[in-house]
């Protein structure tokens, strides 16, 4: 998994948890940044796709590992 | 790019009912969306400041039972003093357990982003309700002024 500047942990969290917490953290981000999301809401997925999708932020990678879904997004 | 509108009008005021506008709100809103709430009739109770919202098995052929109980207790049962209760406090053990939010969290994070809450005066009036009962920050208006922001708005939903 490539570097990130910040971690959120969502492990446990149900929709639409997952999205309103990386939202509230990439708000304290400067651009160009890259936040490391957990989480193991399967839905999470697809919604964090469309979340990159219709933010403008980038998402770099999407995978499951160890049962639980990561997601690497770049700020924009 | 302009910013997306959502206009929601949210009616019902159960605890399972609840969750759908504020949901739907939050998200929308994290998403960049511009969100307002028109909140009428039983919908004025996801307004109060203590919420004492309770879900029903009656009249809800779709609502899942614990321990089969829908596929064996009579109808009539569900009517059985103390069943809304015991059924609330399931539903709200079972989205802890799920790590599904409360309704008071989702209704914090829809005011911490701005999405505007909007009471019907008229139904406040009609069931002389009191506006020091609900939460803060909540503007009182009719059907006109929801019209002013629906009608410009991309998402319509009543819920």
């Amino acid at each position: 998994m490539a570097d990130f500047d910040q971690e959120l942990d969502a492990s446990g969290l149900n929709c639409p948890l997952p999205i309103l917490r990386a939202k509230k953290t990439l708000n304290a981000m400067d651009a160009g940044q890259v936040l490391h999301v957990v989480a193991t809401d399967p839905g999470s997925v697809k919604d964090f796709d469309a979340f990159a999708k219709q933010t403008g932020n980038e998402l770099m990678e999407s995978k499951e590992e160890g049962g639980k879904f990561h997601f690497l997004i770049k700020k924009g | 790019m302009e910013e997306k509108k959502l206009a929601i009008i949210a009616t019902k005021g159960s605890l399972d009912w609840a969750y759908p506008p504020f949901i739907l709100a939050s998200t929308a809103s994290a998403l960049g969306y511009e969100t307002q709430i028109f909140f009428t009739f039983y919908g004025l109770q996801l307004l109060k400041k203590k919420l004492a919202l309770e879900v029903t098995p009656l009249g809800n052929p779709g609502m899942p039972m614990p321990m089969g109980m829908d596929k064996w207790f009579p109808v009539l049962g569900l009517a059985l003093p103390g069943m809304q209760a015991m059924m609330t406090t399931m539903m709200k053990k079972k989205m802890k357990d799920k790590g599904v939010a409360s309704v008071e969290e989702l209704r914090d994070l829809c005011q911490e982003a701005e999405v505007k809450l909007i009471a019907c005066q008229m139904t406040v009036d009609l069931f002389d309700m009191n506006q020091a009962d609900f939460i803060d920050g909540v503007e009182y208006a009719g059907a006109a002024a929801f019209f002013e922001f629906a009608g410009q708005s991309d998402i319509c939903l009543y819920i």
